[in-house]
This record gives structure tokens, C-alpha cells and sequence, in this order.
């Protein structure tokens, strides 16, 4: 086996092999390594297929900005993860990891074939061609793409690990660890900021850590031995906290700040066992410094994709950071000095190495000394083609002419395993932006850098454009001591010598003798979109960037174009003609890497993914074997199946009992609102659309509550407790709002009032008890009490004590029999519901759920505010005209009772239906028609409520029809899949009109 | 995410927060005197506006008091905040 590993470095540690498996096949690496680094130190460059042409692909870079080297992690169904970069995955024994987008494997991939035919799939490609015929959608294109997109696997269980969320605030935060980062946050912790310092890696210093040329060096000392100094001593501050492995996800307003820590991901497998995966960090920092770095541009040109090209720094890390070297004949191509410093620590190290350079000279010391090595290096030439199908074996370079449109001269040949580029630097604006700062453009070396902030943060080093040391170091200390208002010395007297100048010459496509539609010159690599691509883009009428982004779909895969946006902008500014500064940018959206789910929801998986209401009521609900409904957040009893009832069964018993002798219903979880104040009567007035201030003391009153607009909103019966207090029922889901409205209405509408809602829910349980037995069931349970029609009516309140406890009685129906609901402090509702059970007994009193509740009501045409009505129907519309008071001057919703569109006899209004066949029940939501033939045909409305009424024997529904008032007796379609529904418009209500169970 | 400072209980996050659309949009005294014209725009019409906004916003899940804030929508920085009934402050304009 190969070993590209040729000498020492600090970071890896030898005496720690640690065995992995890639593809199946075990390899060894050492603590320290990343998966790219091993896999390189093990001669391997070709790690996946790129997503369209299904083209070999290796590793390019070293961190975040990885097109190729993403891969699936794991087997296991739970614990798989794909679109791992290899690049940041730190290596852990046992670690299994295979690459993705190939079939049957990397090396020979069936996709492949997709390389021959390109020319046939340019950009657009899908829109154009999966156009018709049109029937072909469905069954062949749909299910075809679908098979061929996607990157990776997803796990298939859940997620095991455990995630976790920190909420935290600073004076300052510092993103990124590398020399101005670190320079930023000593100066801020000296300066008595608690300050945070957040880098991805899993050691501080950035790039400048493994910095060896004696030509870069601070006081006299090599760079990276000058930062490990600094770091020592920022770790003794005691208002500083460090965080690494933890990286920036998302920039938001308000300096509000999310950051993913990775505590257990380089860790092998028995050790992350109940460890946190990873945690959210919240961040509320006051002040923001920004010192994110920058990231090596590739440079565009005839197959620039092969394995074995890769940025010239990354080289130079693999080399220096991990002691691997990426071949042992190398070529690197640069339009500027950094690829200098690649060449000569290869040269050190051995490695053979020469330069193509686009420029036409330079003269930097850098360049002397390289010179002066006897590294080769050509001068204004330009890589023009490349060639190798699993790694690159030699390319192609010429020279250029004078004003670097074209190529000039004769075709070189020169062999190579391994071609590193450099096409300057991008600095990672992407925190700036994504806080709402803008960006300007500097034309000089052609990169974006930021310009005006929205919150307060500022950007240091090379983010902000200052790509030699000096200027970082100098730069970021006069930065920070203005942001931070402070005086800091530490640096004034640092001498530092960079031998690197900043001089670039910039071709974004660079120059090629074969016409474009005959090369690959990739921009973006994972997307395999090509500057050909782009230029066809222009040439069909895209010119907005986002357009052309989405088109080409340049920079939308998993690295979201961190090495291809600039190349798409550069190229749509040459081809049409504007400078390149005027085209702004396509949005830099959070995150900045992928984020797993697990952290994003933390904590809040399995129960306690959502608050649960029980009522107090609970247990016995359980006990007897009560099936769930969720109202909201509460768990309420649907039905109770007995000796393997199906939900139909249970229904129709449940519901016959209920009017044959006796029923009970946990009605806890109606929302109650205590109302007091000497202007509650008249507050009543205003919200409700009837009139509230002849209400008796110890009366009851259903009262219907509009929005502005005058749609019904919400309904329930309040209850005059005293002259000033009144207790208010809404629905179980609107609860909350009402409460809100109504406070609302209070606050600020009209202040004068006296009056105090308070939200009583959850103190009071309710027990509603009806039936034609339910009167003795309360005799028996409030014997002292007189429930004789003439004391205690329909509609009236009584309070009494049950066992010294005292109860509030409202005799109320929601079913239309004789009703009563008896409340009382909630930590006795279980004992309650107990009583009545017990003294029920005789009386076959039947515990009923929602569902029952549901069709008892429907039977009477009683609505459900949010069944029945969807934020669209008036009090008219509901046939409920009776409840809205001609008399009042105003209520909420009352001016828009009679708007144009209100008053309109077309609306659609709430009727009844019976099927011609008794025996057969609609489908809620169901479409109504009355001429099935029609095209298109006319839909006139829709079933809300529908039921087996097994009181009446027949199957009975509530549905909203254009003018239904109107329609009574007409017949109706119900188009089913299968057949057409017949049926007649009812009144709405079905049983007993003359309210006599009221009072039977 | 805002920090809204709540004038009644301090400076807290936005998501102990609702926001309640535009402030100062006084409900009719006398709606039935109101053509339909004239109704609808205290309904439906709002200013949306890129810029300098007054607006409502509830500390539904602290105090659950309404208040006034002023708020530039182009960039969500909150200039001010001011109780009901308050006038608004008229630097901002």
C-alpha cells in the first residue's frame, strides 16, 4: 500500500494508529487526521462521482467550502448520515465511511455513461425536455428523476443520539480562531468584555498555525510559533471562553447568533454512547467581531475537475498539518503569490514541484526565493487542458497573449500527479451578510468585502480583505481598539515581515484554443455546472444572477457554491459586458454548513416534543379505556370502546344512552375566562352580538362572538355569577385566543372600562352530566339541593357543596336534553367524576367522548365554531339571525353585518342533509353539486358535520351550500369517487325542535 | 431575533412576543354612520410600510400587556417603545 505520509508534524499523533474502513476496505490513520487527510496518506483521491455526468471526482480542499468529498457515514439504519464532508470529519477507530452517487462503486459507475452523452443535457436540460408528451409525466419522467436525484441515504429510525441547546450572552463574540480572531478576542477579555471565541476547528489558529516559511515571520519568530504563544496566553484569561469544533450556522438580527458544537463526532463508537451528539448554542453577544478568513478560488479551465487537482493551499495544509503529501510530481497554477508558499514547503519536503503563473512577472521576495530554490516556474502561461479518467497523469499549458484573451504558441505537455490551483482569495462575507450588512467591491483583486453594518459587528482579517500578515495584524488592532472603545498596546511594537504581495491577475474563464462547447470547464463541481452552462444561460435571456443560479443551478448543492458563486458572477459580468461590482451577489442564507435536525430540536423529541393538557379526570379516562383525541394540546376522550367495540359501535351506544336515561362528559376542557369589574356587563355588550345587561344574577347565556369582519369567531355560554362577575366558556381550541382578543379590546380600544379578564381553565373541572335521568342523578349527588324547573330553570347557575367542597352547577345542554355541568376546583375533578359515576350507576349513566358529544349536538343543528364554520361564515349564514341584537348600537363585528359582501344571498349558508338512502353516511369535506354533468362542474359547497344518528335511525349531515336558506326540500349530488350521493336539503335541526327534552 | 424592551418588564426575546399589526388605527366611535367605503378602510387597510412603522405588539407571554413600538422595517432595528395611550414619539415621522 502507498504511503503519502512523508514526514512529522505536531498534529498527528503516530503513536495513535487508528483503523477505518472506506468503501468496505479498512485503512489506517492517525489521531489527528481528518478522513481527507487519511484517505490522501493512503494514495486515495477519487472519492465520489459528481452528481450529473457522474464524473470521477477527488478531494479538493481542507474544510468547509468541500464540493467532492462528501460521503455517507455509518450503516447502521439509525445512525447513518450522508453529505459528510471528509474534509472536517475527524478520524475515530472504527469510523465507516463510503461514497455516495455511484452504482455499483466509485471507481466503475453505471452514471458514468452521462459524461459521453453531456452534450445532450446542458443546462435546463430537465425544463426542456420533460416537457410532453404530457401523460409520460406521471409514470416515466417523474419516477426516473426521482431515482437519479438526491445525494446519500437518510437514516431510516430515529435518531438515537441525545442533542442539546445553551442559551447564553456575551459582551463580545468572536467568530473564527485564527490570527485576528485571536488577536481580537485577547484584546477584548484584557479589556475586562466576558468575551467567546467560536471556531470550527479542532484547534485554534486558523492557517497561520502551520505556517513555516522563514520569510513570513512575527518578532522575529516563525508565525506559527509567535500565534501558539498568543493562544497559551488567551487560554489563561479568565473572561474568555473558547469553543472549538463549533462553528457559526446562522447570523441574526439583533446580534442573535446560532452555533453547532460537535462534542462526540470524532469519537469512536463506544465512547459517544450516552454523550451529547452535539449542542445549539443561542448567542446574544452585544458586539460581534467577525474574523471568518477566506477561501482559495479554483481557477475555470478545460477539465478542471479531475481527481488530483486541488487548491493549491489545501496542499500545503495536507502537507504541513498532516505531514501528507498529494503526489510526488506536482504542478501548481496560481495567478498570485500564496501558491509560492505551497511550492516552497514542498520543495523542502522533497516533493518535485513546478509553477505555472497566468502572470507575466512578479517580483515579490516570496517569488525570489522560490526562484532562487530552482523551482521551475512558467511565467504568463495558462493550463489549457488536463488528462487522466481516476487521477490526473499530465496537462497541457500555453502561453498567453499579451492582453490574456487568447492562447499564443505552441501546446506543453507536462506530466503531473497532482496540479494544486490557486485563483486568488474569497473572503467569507457570509456572517456580515447574513446580518444585514452590505457588501462592496473591490476591483483591484476582484473580491466582494463588507461595507455598511446593521448590527453591531465588524469583520477583521482576511474576511475583510486583508490578505498579508501585516496588514491582518495591524489592521485588526486598530479595528478592535475603535469597535471596542478601548486603548490596547500589546501589538504596538510587534515587527512583522511577510514576504507575500498582493498582486493578482484575474481571468475568470481562462483563455482555450477548443471552442467552449467542446470543453469542461466546471464552476461548480458538486452541481456539475460548467461556464458553458452559464454562458448558454445568458444567451437564452437569464440576466439576474439569481435567475442564472437557479437555471445552471450553479452554487444550490450541499456546499451552496463556496468556491463557484464568484466564478458564476465573474463570467455572466464578462459575457455581458458590466462590471462585475454592479451585479450584487445571489443571498448568503443560513446555515452556513448543514445542520443535522437533531440539533436544531434538541431536546424536544418524543414527549416532549409538544406540551400535553390532561384534565384531572385523566386517570379514570385511561383506566377505563378511553381512546384519545387531541383538541389543541389537550387529550381528550374520543370514545370508550367496551368488549371490542369498533369506534362506530361505541358511538352509536354511547350516544343512545345519552338520551335513553343517562350520559357524562369531561368537560375541563372548555376555556373559562372570569370576567369582574363594574363595567362587565357592558364589556359583554360589546363583544358578544346579543344583548348581556338584563342578564338575571345566577343566569346563563349563550352568546356568539364576531371578528371585525363579522365572522363568527367563537361561541359559549356565560354565566352572572354576581352584579359584577361573570364567568365566560369559549371553545376548547380557542381559548388562548379569545383571551388575547379580548385583552386586546381592553387595552386599547377601551381602557375606560373596569374590567379584569383572568384565565380560570385550568382551575376548574367540569363534569356535564345530561340525559332524562340526569336529574336524579343530581338529587342524589346535592340531595339539599331544589331542582325543580321553577328554582332551578334551564339557563340558571346554582352553587351548592358536595361534601363540604362547593360546586358551581350550571344547568346548560350542548346535547338539548336536560343538562347539567357541575364544576369544581380542579384538584377534586377526579373525585367528582368518581361521585358521579357511582351515583350514575342505576341510571346506566355512560361516559361519552368527543365524538359522541359531536353527534348529540348535531342532532339538535347546534354548530362547532371551527367545524361547522371556517373564519368565512356571518351569524346570518348560520341561520342564527335570532342571536344578533337589532337593537345594540355596536358590538365587534356589527358595522360589517351589512357590508355588500356580507348581506349578499349567494353566500354560502349552513343547511341539513338527508340521504335518500338512510342508511348511508357522507364524508365530511365532501363536494355538493346539483348537475353532475356540467363542465366545469359547479361546486356549491361542502359537508362539515355527518353522522349515524342513532336516535333517529337515519344518517344526517350539516353542510354549507350557496344560498341554502333558499333550498329546502331541493335535491343535491354528492360526487364520490365511486358514485353519485343523493341527497335532500334539510332544516338543520333533526330532532325534538320544541326543546322539550330541555325540560323532560 | 428582536429584543424588545417591554415597557413594563424590560428588555426580553421575541418569542415571548406577538405583534399586533399597525398601531394608532383607532376602531370608529359611531360605525353604523360609516359608508362601506369608509368602514372598510379601518378594516382591511394597512400602510405596510419599507420603513419608519409604528406598530402593536403584546407581551403575550409575560405581562400579556399591549404597547406601542416604532420599528424600521427595512432593517427591524426598534427605535422606540411607548405604552397605550401614549403619544407617539414625534422625532419619527
Amino acid at each position: 500500500m502507498p504511503n503519502y505520509r512523508i514526514h512529522k508534524t505536531e498534529y498527528i499523533d503516530e503513536t495513535k494508529r487508528v483503523s477505518f474502513k472506506y468503501d468496505g476496505k479498512t485503512y489506517f490513520g492517525y489521531e489527528g487526521d481528518t478522513l481527507a487527510s487519511a484517505l490522501l496518506a493512503n494514495g486515495i483521491h477519487l472519492v465520489g462521482r459528481s452528481f450529473k455526468y457522474h464524473r470521477p471526482r477527488g478531494i479538493v480542499s481542507c474544510g468547509a467550502e468541500e464540493p467532492n468529498a462528501i460521503c455517507q457515514i455509518g450503516s447502521k439504519k439509525d445512525l447513518t448520515e450522508p453529505n459528510v464532508r471528509a474534509t472536517e470529519l475527524e478520524l475515530y477507530e472504527g469510523l465507516e465511511a463510503s461514497s455516495q452517487n455511484c452504482w455499483p462503486n466509485v471507481k466503475f459507475d453505471i452514471g458514468g455513461i452521462n459524461n459521453f452523452i453531456s452534450p445532450l443535457i446542458p443546462a435546463g436540460f430537465y425544463y426542456k425536455t420533460f416537457m410532453w408528451p404530457k401523460s409520460f409525466w406521471k409514470k416515466v419522467y417523474e419516477p426516473l428523476i426521482r431515482l437519479s436525484a438526491g445525494l446519500g441515504k437518510s437514516p431510516t429510525e430515529p435518531d438515537p443520539d441525545i442533542y442539546d441547546h445553551k442559551y447564553v450572552h456575551y459582551d463580545v463574540l468572536v467568530i473564527g480562531g485564527g490570527v485576528s480572531g485571536i488577536i481580537a478576542a485577547k484584546m477584548a477579555a484584557k479589556n475586562n468584555l466576558k468575551t467567546l471565541l467560536v471556531d470550527d476547528k479542532k484547534i485554534l489558529g486558523g492557517s497561520t498555525i502551520y505556517q513555516n516559511n522563514e520569510s513570513i515571520k512575527i518578532d522575529d519568530k516563525l508565525s506559527s510559533k509567535w500565534l501558539k504563544n498568543e493562544i497559551q496566553e488567551i487560554k489563561k484569561l479568565s473572561n474568555l471562553t473558547i469553543k472549538t469544533r463549533t462553528s457559526i450556522a446562522a447570523y441574526h438580527g439583533y446580534n442573535f447568533l446560532l452555533a453547532k458544537e460537535n462534542l462526540t463526532d470524532h469519537l469512536p463508537e463506544e465512547k459517544k454512547k450516552n454523550k451529547i451528539r452535539q449542542r445549539l448554542w443561542k448567542i446574544r453577544a452585544k458586539k460581534v467581531v467577525i474574523a471568518t478568513g477566506s477561501i482559495e478560488r479554483p481557477l475555470v479551465f478545460n477539465n478542471n475537475d479531475r481527481p488530483g487537482i486541488l487548491l493549491s493551499n489545501s496542499i500545503n495544509k495536507y502537507l504541513d498539518y498532516y505531514g501528507v503529501t498529494c503526489g510526488e510530481n506536482i504542478i501548481l497554477f496560481t495567478n498570485n503569490d500564496s501558491a509560492y508558499e505551497t511550492s516552497i514547503s514542498l520543495h523542502k519536503k522533497g516533493i518535485k514541484n513546478i509553477i505555472v503563473d497566468l502572470r507575466k512577472s512578479a517580483s515579490s521576495e516570496l517569488i525570489k526565493q522560490a526562484e532562487s530554490l530552482g523551482i521551475k516556474i512558467y511565467f504568463n502561461h495558462v493550463v489549457t487542458n488536463t488528462f487522466g479518467y481516476r487521477k490526473i497523469n499530465s496537462l497541457e499549458i500555453m502561453k498567453l497573449s499579451e492582453d490574456g484573451n487568447t492562447t499564443v504558441g505552441n501546446k506543453i505537455r507536462l506530466s503531473c500527479d497532482c496540479l494544486g490551483m490557486s485563483g486568488g482569495w474569497t473572503p467569507m462575507v457570509h456572517m456580515h451578510t447574513q446580518s444585514g450588512g452590505k457588501l462592496d467591491f473591490r476591483d483591484e483583486d476582484q473580491v466582494f468585502l463588507p461595507k455598511e453594518n446593521s448590527e453591531d459587528q465588524i469583520s477583521v482579517g482576511s474576511c475583510n480583505g486583508d490578505f498579508d500578515l501585516e496588514n491582518i495584524i495591524d489592521k485588526t488592532v486598530n479595528k478592535i481598539n475603535k469597535f471596542l472603545d478601548i486603548d490596547n498596546q500589546d501589538y504596538q511594537d510587534t515587527n512583522i515581515i511577510c514576504s507575500k504581495e498582493n498582486d493578482k491577475r484575474n481571468i475568470w474563464l481562462l483563455p482555450n484554443k477548443i471552442p467552449l462547447g467542446k470543453t469542461k470547464c466546471f464552476i461548480d463541481f458538486q452541481n456539475d455546472s460548467t461556464a458553458k452552462d452559464i454562458k448558454l444561460a445568458l444567451k437564452e435571456g437569464f440576466r439576474s444572477i439569481e435567475h442564472v443560479k437557479r437555471y445552471t443551478t450553479t452554487g444550490m448543492a450541499t456546499d451552496q457554491g463556496k468556491l463557484s458563486n464568484m466564478h458564476a458572477l465573474g463570467i455572466i459580468a464578462d459575457t455581458a459586458g458590466v462590471k462585475m461590482g454592479t451585479l450584487g451577489t445571489t443571498t448568503f442564507r443560513p446555515p452556513f454548513t448543514p445542520l443535522t435536525f437533531g440539533t436544531l430540536v434538541g431536546r424536544n423529541v418524543g414527549k416532549f416534543f409538544e406540551v400535553v393538557r390532561k384534565t384531572s379526570m385523566h386517570e379514570w379516562h385511561l383506566e377505563n379505556n378511553a381512546e384519545f383525541e387531541n383538541v389543541g394540546q389537550w387529550k381528550r376522550p374520543w370514545y370508550y370502546p367496551k368488549n371490542g367495540e369498533n369506534m362506530h359501535d361505541a358511538v352509536q351506544r354511547e350516544s343512545k344512552a345519552a338520551r335513553d336515561s343517562a350520559g357524562i362528559l369531561d368537560a375541563s376542557t372548555l376555556g373559562k375566562i372570569d370576567i369582574q369589574g363594574t363595567d362587565a356587563s357592558e364589556f359583554l355588550n360589546r363583544v358578544y352580538t346579543n344583548a348581556w345587561s338584563k342578564l338575571a344574577i345566577g343566569k346563563c347565556r349563550y352568546g356568539l362572538m364576531l371578528n371585525e369582519d363579522g365572522m363568527v369567531y367563537d361561541d359559549g355560554v356565560t354565566t352572572r355569577i354576581s352584579e359584577n362577575h361573570y364567568l365566560m366558556t369559549t371553545t376548547t381550541g380557542g381559548a388562548a385566543n379569545v383571551l388575547s382578543k379580548l385583552e386586546d379590546y381592553l387595552q386599547t380600544e377601551w381602557p375606560e372600562l373596569d374590567v379584569y379578564l383572568t384565565s380560570v381553565t385550568d382551575h376548574y373541572s367540569t363534569a356535564s352530566i345530561c340525559g332524562p335521568n340526569s336529574k336524579k342523578i343530581l338529587n342524589k349527588l346535592f340531595p339539599n339541593l331544589d331542582l325543580s324547573d321553577e328554582n332551578f330553570p334551564h339557563m340558571s347557575f346554582k352553587e351548592d357543596k358536595l361534601k363540604n367542597i362547593n360546586c358551581r352547577i350550571m344547568r346548560i345542554s350542548f346535547t338539548g336534553e336536560l343538562s347539567y355541568e357541575i364544576n369544581i376546583e380542579s384538584k377534586y375533578g377526579h373525585s367528582l367524576w368518581k361521585m358521579c359515576i357511582e351515583a350514575g350507576k342505576e341510571f346506566n349513566l355512560t361516559p361519552y367522548g368527543t365524538e359522541t358529544m359531536h353527534l348529540l349536538r348535531a342532532e339538535k343543528g347546534f354548530i362547532i365554531v371551527g367545524q361547522d364554520t371556517d373564519g368565512t361564515m356571518t351569524p346570518s349564514d348560520l341561520q342564527m339571525d335570532w342571536i344578533v341584537s337589532k337593537k345594540k348600537y355596536d358590538f365587534i363585528g356589527k358595522r360589517s353585518l351589512y357590508r355588500s359582501d356580507t348581506i349578499r344571498e349567494d353566500r354560502k349558508q349552513l343547511v341539513g342533509l338527508l340521504t335518500d338512502d338512510p342508511k348511508e353516511i357522507l364524508e365530511e369535506g365532501a363536494q355538493i353539486v346539483s348537475d353532475v354533468k356540467s363542465k366545469p362542474i359547479d361546486m356549491l359547497g361542502h359537508v362539515t358535520s355527518s353522522y349515524f344518528s342513532p336516535n333517529l335511525n337515519k344518517s344526517i349531515a350539516l353542510a354549507v351550500v350557496r344560498s341554502g336558506k333558499t333550498m329546502k326540500g331541493q335535491k343535491l349530488i354528492i360526487p364520490m369517487e365511486n358514485k353519485n350521493i343523493n341527497v335532500t336539503v334539510s332544516d338543520t335541526i333533526f330532532l325534538d325542535k320544541e326543546n322539550k327534552r330541555l325540560n323532560a | 431575533m428582536f429584543l424588545i424592551n417591554c415597557p413594563f418588564c424590560g428588555e426580553r426575546d421575541q418569542s415571548e412576543f406577538s405583534s399586533g399589526g399597525e398601531a394608532h388605527i383607532v376602531r370608529p366611535k359611531q360605525p353604523t354612520e360609516l359608508s362601506d367605503d369608509e368602514w372598510a378602510e379601518y378594516l382591511f387597510m394597512r400602510k405596510n410600510i419599507k420603513g419608519i412603522q409604528f406598530e402593536r405588539w403584546n407581551h403575550v407571554h409575560g405581562c400579556r400587556k399591549w404597547f406601542n413600538v416604532v420599528r424600521d422595517t427595512s432593517n427591524d432595528k426598534i427605535l422606540s417603545v411607548y405604552k397605550m395611550g401614549e403619544k407617539p414619539p414625534v422625532n419619527y415621522k
